[in-house]
């Protein structure tokens, strides 16, 4: 599916984590002009507006984004309980609203269901790459048709880094989107669990995950080919 | 944690497990298990599972005996053993008070607590055992032990008959997460060491555990037995868990110092100290058994006595001289522990003292030079190189007093412990053993 648009930028660490892990693809700007510049070729897949944040500038932009030729949708407005006010006369605005802080799990069944509704595209169940299958409605992964057993952070690493493919990650990175928390082993977790991962990948399957030396680690093949 | 149970609970449907192993370690060290099926695994996510704790060594008194076993989902793994369609999963638990709290006699939550204390201070710590072992024919202590093979060192040939035990060990190591770095024969016949690859000290004590049983299971297979004890033959070398540890403050290791002359920086230093300092405390909880104190003798690799060195096979302390362009891999390894211990309790005191080295600036005395065992006692004495306790007996004593153990420990922990090691010795002592019978009986 085609990316979120997310506000702002940079957005809310736990919104990033959420739909990270639920499998959205997103991407963050802090205005309307920022949002058309990054705009994908066949729009946006929805929008998600913080409006607790900067109230002003988010409504602007939800209105910015409504007042289209066509008008985006589905947009999911992120508000304070203080704020549920400033929602009247606004219904035209949004299609649905969570109240923030929000439990990751309500805003996943939110945006399933408004995709539901708006029958504007599902949420991707299957990452494939090569010979490995990863089924997220199932949270099951194979390689080469054969199951791989992953423990619940292997599974999500390995998620992460195959739903995209050819980028580069920091360790610092992965920790924060694929983690979220601070666990026991620090930044060090990231390369025990990556050697784990190889490891289960087996002797043929282990340089998916390539180490990119002094940055981070990589899935698949670079996208400038080297 | 909803979302790691949902992925545990998924898996189980999916893959069709039948089984679900909730694992949890008891104040010796011993592994216990409660299998439940995967109707009974919500409720044991939400609620826990009760048991009664007395019928536990270490786990509560009689009159406390309730306590509830919480299966941690980040530990799921499916074993990769047993018969085709019975297919079954394990997970670590940890123990719980009916009010959700920490329960005292839990040695997973010791750690935790421990670790969090590093935490605090930003330090996450990484541990890397080298694990010893032997096969024998059989493990009835009635008859005598029978090794496998007389390879030694590296050996690679014909003789070494446990090798394909070795490689499928590995195989099924590998399969459940737990890569390896090295595995060789020892020096001993038919003694192997698997070393483990470096990890945080939670996951590292939990693959111990795994490891442990793994290595028991496999060889049960070929209709072997492996063995963990310290020193199960007399006169040649027994088995140790040396074990490698480094803190790293977020992606980078603390113990490296580009500019000194041997990589160490002031952490290292300080933590070094703290081990060396507190080493004859933290004894009786790294070598626990009577047996531990047969392998910490003169002659067999073994430490003997409290010092440090850079390459010296008979030091307390060795630092490994690491690769230039290396740094993360700076460590020091600490040789005393066998793999009879508890290693969540262990790794505990182990990381107290270092912290408290840290903590309390204590200088780190000068590398040993010589061979230790060379000198006489009164030149050791002169340089102030103190022994390791002698006996379970020593280590108890010196750990009664020690606050450092009983504040790493718990005193719920702590107590029990001693009581417990106490009454071991006190059984030992009352034996006539073989060797007065040979020595005493002709000429008495």
């Amino acid at each position: 599916m085609e990316p979120i648009l997310i506000f702002p930028d940079p957005p809310p660490p736990e919104l990033a984590q959420a739909l990270d892990l639920s499998g959205y693809p997103w991407k963050a700007a802090s205005d309307e002009l920022a949002a058309s510049r990054i705009e994908p070729e066949n729009g946006w897949g929805g929008a998600i507006i913080c409006a607790y944040l900067d109230p002003e500038r988010a409504f602007a932009l939800c209105r910015a984004l409504r007042k289209r030729d066509v008008p985006l949708e589905p947009l999911l407005l992120l508000v304070s309980g203080t704020q549920l006010g400033d929602l009247e006369l606004r219904d035209d605005l949004y299609d649905d609203f969570c109240l923030a802080p929000f439990h990751p799990r309500e805003l996943e069944a939110r945006l399933k269901h408004l995709y539901w509704n708006t029958g504007a595209g599902v949420r991707p169940e299957l990452v494939e790459y090569g010979e490995l299958v990863l089924n997220l409605e199932t949270y099951q992964a194979a390689i080469g048709g054969a199951p791989l057993d992953l423990t619940y952070m292997e599974y999500e690493l390995l998620k992460f880094l195959s739903s995209n493919p050819g980028k580069v990650f920091t360790r610092e990175t992965l920790l924060s989107r694929v983690w979220g928390y601070e666990y026991y082993g620090g930044a060090r977790t990231v390369d025990v669990h990556i050697r784990r991962l190889r490891a289960k990948l087996g002797e043929h399957h282990a340089n998916l995950i390539q180490t990119v030396r002094s940055v981070g680690y990589r899935f698949g093949q670079s996208r400038w080919g080297s | 944690m909803e979302r790691q149970q949902d992925y545990v609970l998924r898996t189980v449907e999916e893959r069709g497990v039948r089984l679900i192993r909730l694992w949890f370690t008891d104040v010796l060290g011993q592994l216990k298990s409660v299998a439940i099926s995967p109707a009974e695994l919500e409720n044991a996510f939400e609620e826990g599972l009760h048991f009664d704790g007395s019928v536990i060594d270490g786990f509560s008194r009689v009159q406390e005996s309730d306590v509830l076993a919480k299966p941690d989902p980040n530990t799921f793994e499916i074993l990769p053993w047993g018969k085709g369609s019975e297919i079954s999963g394990r997970m670590f638990c940890d123990i719980l008070n009916h009010d959700d709290t920490p329960f005292e006699g839990d040695p997973r939550q010791v750690l935790k607590r421990n670790l969090d204390k590093a935490h605090d201070r930003g330090f996450s710590f990484m541990t890397a055992p080298e694990m010893e072992f032997f096969y024998f024919a059989e493990g009835d202590p009635s008859k005598p032990l029978v090794p496998l093979d007389s390879g030694s060192y590296f050996d690679l040939t014909t003789a070494d008959v446990a090798s394909d035990l070795r490689t499928r060990t590995l195989l099924v190591l590998e399969a459940m997460g737990i890569p390896v770095e090295y595995s060789f024969h020892e020096d001993a016949p038919s003694q192997h060491e698997i070393d483990l690859r470096y990890t945080d000290a939670l996951t590292m004590a939990d693959n111990i555990m795994t490891f442990r049983l793994i290595v028991k299971e496999i060889a049960m297979e070929q209709g072997v037995f492996a063995s963990f004890m310290p020193k199960p033959l007399a006169g040649v070398q027994g088995s140790g868990m040396h074990t490698h540890m480094s803190l790293f403050e977020g992606d980078e290791n603390a113990f490296h110092e580009p500019g000194d002359p041997v990589g160490l920086s002031k952490v290292a230093r300080g933590f070094i100290a703290g081990l060396l300092h507190h080493a004859p405390e933290i004894t009786a909880v790294t070598n626990q058994l009577v047996n531990s104190y047969k392998r910490l003798v003169s002659g067999y690799e073994a430490p003997v006595y409290i010092t440090w060195a850079r390459n010296n096979q008979s030091s307390l302390v060795r630092v490994p001289v690491t690769k230039r362009g290396k740094q993360s891999s700076t460590r020091i390894e600490y040789r005393a522990p066998d793999p009879a211990c508890n290693p969540y309790l262990a790794y505990s005191v182990m990381l107290a003292a270092g912290l408290k080295g840290i903590e309390g600036g204590y200088e780190l005395p000068p590398e040993a030079a010589a061979n230790v065992f060379e000198l006489t006692p009164e030149q050791r004495a002169a340089e102030g190189i103190r022994p390791l306790p002698q006996s379970l007996s020593e280590s108890l004593d010196v750990m009664e007093n020690s606050e450092l153990v009983a504040e790493a420990l718990g005193e719920h922990i702590f107590e029990w412990f001693l009581r417990n090691k106490r009454a071991e010795w006190t059984d030992y002592k009352a034996q006539v053993t073989q060797f007065e019978l040979d020595r005493y009986l002709p000429a008495w």
